[in-house]
């Protein structure tokens, strides 16, 4: 159990080993753990990433169904509104409508009945002159002419 | 044990023992090449000499486990990791989390340096739990004795039962504790936290003799902590196997079981150890 040149040879073995260790075993794992480090990282910030995004699109689209639903409430109203303004609008013009109507067959009326009476007229004077006829054919009361003739010129 | 070609039955336990704890040395003995044929040669080999057996099985445990790595790392996918890769990145991400625990500087190095550490120590402390002779006896032993006309010969498969090993380890880290320190705090500053440290300059040589020591207590507790645990392991493993024959199987796994614990406890404490002299090598002057 002697020291002899094992103990060199061990020595340069070992520091050859620790060498060779150190420039081909070692970075490589090392690399790809930290390799590895990273992705898991980078994934863990994408997912935090995306979540954020996530709630801030819900956020947007809150926003813009409030803002849809306040519009439609406002063309809903503007609707309502028109509507009852085109029924109003009709609902005039209907009466005048009837008022037009109404007064134009009053006019017609009137004009009928003036008709009516000159022709009434034109007609008096001529059943006037028959009856003078006949009463000259016949014996000429002058008293019942007379009567007569006023009664006519009564119901004219 | 000269004429070490006794069959392993008509072995002593204490003969035994000693032939499963020494090591395939091979170095210059009487003038030649060779390996050593008993523990008394290998130490008369003196220190150029090797044991090709502990330092084989840490080459090999090694390099196998960084080019296994290499290649999961090579084919390594982000979004569809094999079962394969999860369990590298598992282990690469464990020694990370532990480095940057206690580890408070930037220094591209530590991290591969412990991912080595741990792994290599837990696949060499791991070898203690192959049953003893399964590798030894029944197969070194017979290709040595083929190929190198070399009966008997030792064959150590666990390389952390060998202080070269885990002295050389706790070495460089040492040699990399100072390389860190002066880098960091500069020659000045290294030798004033020795000089100056618990009590001011009036008592220098009081502050060295407690700093310097301390400072060489580190590889030595680091390497010594890690042969003591495992040699005592493998001790126990042997006197199973000595004392109980062909009945060691039972006893083999219950003291495995045990052992189960220390394996991976000594590689992790190896680890965490460097991890902070290291950080403490970073660490600027207060003052």
């Amino acid at each position: 159990m002697n020291i002899n040149a094992t103990f060199l040879g061990q020595m340069i073995a070992m520091a050859f080993f620790v060498w060779f260790c150190a420039k081909y075993v070692w970075p490589p794992f090392v690399g790809i753990m930290e390799e590895r480090k990273k992705r898991i990282a980078d994934g863990l910030e994408a997912a935090s990433r995306a979540q954020k995004d996530l709630e801030s699109a819900q956020a947007r689209s809150e926003e813009q169904l409030k803002d849809a639903k306040a519009d439609a409430a406002a063309i809903i109203d503007q609707a309502n509104k028109r509507a009852a303004q085109i029924v109003d609008e009709a609902k005039e013009q209907a009466r005048e409508e009837g008022q037009r109507i109404i007064s134009g067959a009053n006019a017609e009326i009137e004009q009928e009945v003036n008709r009516a009476k000159e022709a009434l007229r034109s007609q008096v004077s001529a059943i006037a002159i028959a009856g003078a006829e006949k009463i000259l054919e016949g014996s000429i009361d002058e008293a019942a002419n007379e009567e007569m003739l006023n009664k006519l010129a009564t119901e004219l | 044990m000269a004429d070490a070609s006794h069959a392993a039955a008509e072995l002593t336990v204490q003969e035994y023992i000693t032939h499963h704890l020494s090591f395939l040395t091979f170095g210059r003995i009487d003038g030649h090449w060779g390996f050593a044929h008993t523990p008394e040669e290998a130490a008369e080999m003196g220190f150029w000499a090797i044991n090709v057996d502990t330092f084989g099985w840490s080459l090999f445990l090694g390099a196998g486990f960084l080019w296994f790595f290499y290649r999961v790392g090579k084919n390594a996918s982000i979004d569809n990791p094999s079962g394969i890769q999860n369990f590298v990145e598992y282990v690469v991400e464990f020694v990370d989390a532990r480095v940057s625990e206690s580890f408070k500087y930037k220094n591209e190095l530590i991290g591969p340096l412990c991912l080595t550490l741990l792994f290599w120590i837990l696949l060499m402390n791991t070898m203690d739990l192959v049953p003893v002779d399964l590798l030894t006896s029944f197969g070194f032993e017979k290709l040595a004795s083929v190929v190198f006309n070399f009966e008997h010969a030792p064959f150590k498969i666990v390389p952390t039962t060998d202080p070269n090993i885990t002295m050389g380890m706790s070495t460089l880290v040492f040699f990399m504790i100072i390389y860190y320190s002066i880098k960091n705090k500069g020659l000045g500053g290294f030798l004033g936290e020795l000089a100056f440290h618990p009590f001011g300059k009036w008592m220098l040589p009081f502050n060295l003799i407690i700093e310097v020591p301390t400072l060489l207590a580190k590889p030595i507790s680091l390497g010594l902590r890690l042969f003591g645990n495992l040699y005592a392991g493998e001790l126990l493993f042997l006197l199973i196997a000595a004392m109980l024959g062909a009945w060691q199987l039972p006893a083999h796994f219950v003291w495995a079981v045990f052992h189960l614990l220390v394996i991976p406890l000594q590689a992790f404490v190896f680890m965490m150890l460097t991890i902070v002299y290291l950080n403490a090598a970073h660490e600027k002057p207060h003052h």
